[in-house]
């Protein structure tokens, strides 16, 4: 058979001010393959798709779809090529239901309602979709809203489709699923390309793996003929251990029980439903869910910022092995308790860290209140000076202020000011989201440190393989209620998947019932 | 190249953000735009007055600075007083806009404070030895314009109400609370004559030593407090994200209501200064809309209280300068109104140049395929 040429991208150029974001790109994908584009965080991924689907325009380069040269300067531009793109937030009237989103924006004089939904029901069932399309977007989970902005790309007629990390929200089942509708679309002759980070998904949906690397192009392998660490290889540039450490943990004792606590949100909504456990010292607790399911609520009302409705929350003391409630205490009344409580929120600039604050100043955040009225800069300006060296914080300096630094180097300094605190629970969010492989091992050491020295660890993830690389113990979280709680050395992906709705699926026989 | 152009359907120019610039060089910018705003209004005032261009700025220089050559400095103290005002309005209102409240009230707190001035001085006067009266003028002032920014304060940290309505609103009902003021006490005539007790004493025969002086002091009491005290830190962090100021246990209600009661208290003070310092009377046009000049000196200021008073000289110096050629040349105040204006917005304008950059495409490389 072969291969026809649906589209080719030649010395493709994109800048943002100094930021290369793409570099003399070259690349090709054909109709019926499955395509991955693989990078870290920050490789030029997405930039380099947003040019295909007409969201930028390169400032070198050509595109050449079908062999001829094109110039798609607007979304409308990409449609009329064929081309549809699958963002990763996904763009949807949330009161309009799937068949109106999907029919939106499209300018033939027509609006017939009756005859789109057939339509929709049509390519649903060619390609094994399970959608409703008269069901509301806000009612739907977030692997149904997928559907509908996929189908919306393929109601246009797109035979190029490009999916911007697909799989950052679905259980492993829905991935599956995912993954089973791409494939037959790819033997239907489309040309697919996904964007991703995740190594074993490359390895187990797409024929080919262009490799990106600081938004150069690094080269072009066929899957068939490839392993994990030689794209990671590709990938960082250098060869990486990906194998996480994990030590049993020692001298375990209760440090945090939350006992059936009840939180309510403002529009009333129940958003911790009876949540119960035991975080241990020496130990990493794993938190696993989909976005959203309480995960936020639950750190943030054992740091004191949510108030229980029911319930209460028990810290043991290491020292004086005293018991006390931390029930409507504020955060600095925790602190004052003696309670060392870290945390590392998820949103690090909107949550942890102050963006247009130099690292001196955000050091400060956590220790100014000490003292007369007014800043003493010394000792946050040492430690500051500490955690850069320590954590190898790329910065110009100590007084940059740190939204102007990477992903990476953001959280190592939010992780290296909770840490230096000298924490006896450490609770972290999403801690490696948007990091590259190397800031992510350096934060799963550093974790792995902190346990070793006793500390009670709460990790809230989304990647599964991580949770039951890393973690001494995982619980589920579905819809605000424990769904279970598992031994990491012993649990499977899927028994974590099937958990993780769990709780959405007791909620529809209760309703039925 | 044209061709090329529009078969690729290229952008004429587009506007790309800079990375950010040295301050050196943001200043470099900033200074030609004034030189420019200067050269545009000597050159304006030319073509409208049909006097020369040296004419046009030596009215300009001697109508700000009087005849210094020959000693005379009433008019400079008098520049210096003005700008003091506008100075001391930009100053409350800076700890409220780092905290991204928007305080547009400066005139109603000023208006509040020059109230409650007034009102010390006409009812206390005869009575109170002249230290006992001053120290109730000083507390009642600011009192009264602590409470003005206290309302809108407590409701957005209470209910989340918009403050930049509410501020706005309040400088309603405080220039209504004046007119009426001035109706009961002036007997009917919309005018109280100036009252001769609690008046700030001239110094070296200057009688605007004490208001420049006591706007100096706040200025260099800013400058300390934002930057080296916790509470400037707070605001800091409360203005940027509300959320990390929440997480690190700052209670971000009792900075919005301390913060407000601050800037109301400080607009209090310079309603104090025009009353007891400079007017001795009081009516509706009291501060003059210079409350809302000094939104704009404090954002040009990068609410930084030095830059604040370079601004302020600028401002106040175009001001009295286009004035006075306006009066030589019998148009009316409605033309220095209209150059303040023109240059105000050259300087807002030229922010514009520091944060992005214009690339036109006959910059762009071609590539050939």
């Amino acid at each position: 058979m072969t291969k026809q040429p649906a589209i080719e991208l030649k010395n493709i150029t994109k800048t943002f001010g100094k930021v290369v974001a793409n570099k003399n790109v070259n690349l090709t994908a054909y109709r019926g393959e499955i395509l991955s584009i693989l990078g870290e965080n920050g490789s030029g991924k997405t930039t380099l798709m947003n040019m295909i689907s007409g969201i930028y325009f390169p400032d070198e380069g050509q595109i050449y779809i079908d062999e001829k040269e094109a110039s798609i300067t607007s979304p409308k531009d990409a449609f009329k090529y064929k081309i549809g793109m699958i963002h990763q937030h996904f763009k949807l009237v949330d009161v309009f239901t799937a068949a109106e989103n999907i029919i939106l924006g499209i300018e033939d004089g027509k609006y017939n309602l009756k005859a789109s939904t057939e339509e929709i029901k049509k390519i649903s069932n060619q390609y094994g979709f399970d959608l409703n399309p008269e069901k509301k977007i806000y009612t739907m989970s977030v692997s149904e809203k997928q559907t509908v902005e996929i189908i919306k790309v393929l109601y246009r007629g797109a035979d190029i489709l490009i999916l911007d990390e697909p799989t950052a929200v679905l259980t492993p089942q829905e991935t599956e699923k995912l993954f089973s509708i791409l494939r037959r679309m790819r033997d239907d002759g489309k040309c697919i390309i996904i964007i991703t980070h995740k190594l074993h998904e490359v390895l187990s949906l797409s024929d080919r793996v262009a490799v990106l690397r600081k938004g150069e192009y690094v080269g072009t392998v066929n899957t068939a003929e490839t392993n994990e660490s030689q794209l990671t290889e590709m990938m960082v540039g250098e060869k990486v251990d990906l194998n996480i450490k994990r030590n049993d943990p020692k001298n375990t004792t209760d440090r945090l029980v939350v006992n059936s606590i009840t939180c309510v949100d403002r529009m009333g909504t129940t958003v911790l439903d009876n949540v119960s456990f035991t975080a241990k010292s020496g130990e990493i607790l794993g938190i696993a869910g989909i976005a959203g399911s309480g995960q936020r609520e639950l750190l943030e009302s054992i740091a004191g910022l949510q108030r229980l409705e029911y319930g209460d929350i028990f810290y043991f003391d290491p020292k004086t092995g005293k018991k006390e409630s931390l029930r409507d205490k504020t955060p600095v009344q925790i602190r004052h308790m003696g309670v060392r409580l870290s945390f590392v929120p998820e949103d690090r600039l909107g949550m942890g860290l102050v963006g247009n604050m130099d690292i001196v100043d955000n050091m400060m955040l956590r220790s100014y209140t000490k003292g007369n009225i007014f800043l003493k800069r010394k000792q946050p300006k040492d430690l500051a000076l500490k955690i850069i060296k320590d954590l190898e914080v790329v910065t110009p300096s100590a007084s940059t202020p740190v939204r102007r630094l990477s992903g990476g180097n953001v959280q190592k300094v939010l992780v290296g000011r909770e840490i230096a605190a000298s924490p006896t629970v450490l609770m972290v969010a999403y801690p490696v989201r948007g990091l590259d492989i190397n800031s992510s091992y350096m934060i799963y050491n550093l974790l792995n440190q902190q346990k070793e020295q006793g500390v009670a660890i709460i990790f809230v993830g989304e990647d599964l393989d991580v949770l039951l690389e890393l973690c001494d113990k995982i619980m589920v979280i579905g819809s605000g209620r424990i769904t279970g709680i598992v031994d990491a050395r012993t649990a499977t992906k899927d028994e974590i998947g099937l958990l993780m709705t769990k709780a959405k699926e007791d909620g529809k026989e209760n309703n039925n019932g | 190249m044209a061709n090329t152009a529009e078969k690729h359907h290229d952008p004429l120019f587009r506007i790309v953000k800079r990375d950010d610039m040295p301050q050196w060089k943001a200043w470099i910018i900033r200074g030609i735009t004034i030189l420019v705003g200067f050269l545009l209004v000597g050159i304006l005032s030319m073509l409208i007055t049909e006097k020369s261009l040296l004419e046009s700025y030596e009215v300009m220089f001697t109508g700000v600075f009087g005849r210094l050559l020959e000693g005379k400095t009433t008019m400079l103290w008098k520049y210096l007083q003005e700008i003091a005002i506008l100075l001391a309005l930009a100053l409350a209102l800076t700890p409220a806009f780092k905290m991204k409240f928007w305080n547009c009230g400066a005139e109603g707190q000023a208006l509040m404070g020059g109230l409650a001035s007034i009102y010390c001085m006409i009812n206390f006067g005869e009575r109170l030895s002249t230290p006992a009266l001053f120290a109730i003028i000083i507390v009642t002032s600011i009192v009264a314009g602590a409470i003005w920014g206290l309302i809108p304060a407590v409701f957005k940290a209470l209910f989340n109400t918009n403050e930049t309505l509410f501020t706005l609103m309040m400088n309603y009902i405080a220039t209504q609370i004046i007119a009426y003021y001035v109706y009961i006490e002036g007997g009917g005539s919309n005018v109280i004559n100036p009252v001769s007790y609690g008046n700030f004493p001239s110094v070296g025969g200057n009688d605007y030593f004490v208001n420049i002086v006591t706007v100096a002091a706040i200025t260099v009491i800013m400058f300390i407090y934002l930057k080296y005290s916790k509470q400037g830190y707070e605001i800091s962090v409360v203005g940027e994200s509300q959320n990390t100021a929440r997480y690190v246990g700052i209670n971000v209600k009792k900075v919005i209501i301390r913060t407000m009661a601050i800037s109301g208290a400080l607009c209090g003070v310079t309603g104090m200064l025009l009353v007891a310092g400079k007017d001795h009377s009081i009516n509706t046009n009291l501060v003059g809309g210079q409350g809302f000049t000094a939104i704009l000196m404090s954002w040009l200021g990068q609410f930084n209280p030095f830059i604040m008073v370079i601004m302020t000289a600028i401002v106040i110096f175009l001001k009295i300068g286009v004035s006075k050629v306006a009066d030589a040349s019998h148009l009316n105040s409605s033309f220095s109104e209209i150059i303040v204006g023109i240059v105000i917005l050259m300087l807002v304008g030229c922010e514009f140049f520091i944060h992005y950059s214009i690339k036109f495409r006959h910059s762009k490389k071609e590539v050939k395929a």
